[in-house]
């Protein structure tokens, strides 16, 4: 089956993506596959490699990249979400005026057209939120 | 992407305590461009968010209801609400913005893009649909 994965909350504050990050990595190990995961509300702050988590806790932000890179996932964000919350590649701290840029790898930046459209594309689109 | 499939937004949560409501909105603005059939769904406290004389000046918020009546420009027309959910908040249908669309397959004639739903109406809503989308 063919998934679209939204997460609508931030990392350690709330469970949605933790239990996200659990959901795609089983969906992959039996063979399904994942279209997209779309980040959205809070959820944009997964995205950040500024994330520090003490040691022996886990890394939300790294993991979700390590399982990007591992199997070729499109981890997008929404721009205007992340916008509000100061998530920026490089591309959008240039235009919008900022000094900085924390994108983590493996993530893009990019519309809520790619969350309709994973909605459309995907057997099943699956939310992780409130 | 040819084919078109029923979205279903289902709206839970009051629309100024936090950004739920607000970017609801902004997915079903972008979402109406891709042609698909849409429906909104208003329920729990959800239900304010299309409340009549918002006024957020004083809470220095923006106050984005002006834009659901906008949505039947859009072609976004059918939006449930739960009756349930707007009688234990002691709401009415009067007490909600009269929205309305324009029907192009009846001479353009104005109509209204509430519909008043059960809870049974509501399961029956979300069994037809493709995708449910929930804030």
């Amino acid at each position: 089956m063919k998934f679209t994965i939204q997460i609508n909350e931030g990392p350690y504050q709330h469970q949605a993506s933790d239990t996200a990050y659990q959901f795609t990595k089983a969906a992959l190990e039996k063979g399904h596959e994942i279209f997209r995961v779309f980040f959205y509300h809070d959820g944009v702050n997964n995205a950040t490699r500024l994330t520090s988590p003490p040691q022996d806790d886990r890394n939300v932000v790294n993991r979700w990249s390590a399982l990007a890179e591992k199997h070729n996932l499109d981890l997008v964000v929404c721009v205007a979400a992340a916008q509000r919350r100061g998530i920026a590649d490089a591309d959008e701290a240039k235009r919008n005026g900022k000094d900085a840029d924390n994108l983590a790898p493996g993530f893009r930046i990019s519309g809520l057209g790619q969350l309709i459209e994973g909605g459309i594309q995907a057997d099943r689109l699956v939310v992780f939120g409130d | 992407m040819s084919d078109t499939k029923k979205f279903l937004y289902v709206n839970r949560k009051a629309p100024y305590g936090t950004v739920y409501a607000l970017e609801s909105l902004e997915v079903v603005l972008i979402g109406a461009a891709f042609e698909q059939d849409v429906q909104l769904l208003f329920m729990d406290d959800g239900v304010f968010q299309i409340a009549k004389g918002q006024d957020t000046g004083e809470a220095e918020m923006k106050n984005f209801s002006p834009t659901y009546s906008a949505l039947g420009d859009y072609e976004v027309t059918k939006m449930y609400v739960d009756k349930q959910s707007l009688e234990e908040r002691g709401l009415t249908l009067d007490d909600l913005i009269h929205l309305t669309y324009e029907d192009e397959d009846d001479d353009y004639a104005e109509k209204d893009s509430i519909r008043l739903v059960s809870r049974e109406e509501i399961a029956a809503l979300m069994e037809e649909q493709d995708v449910i989308l929930s804030f």
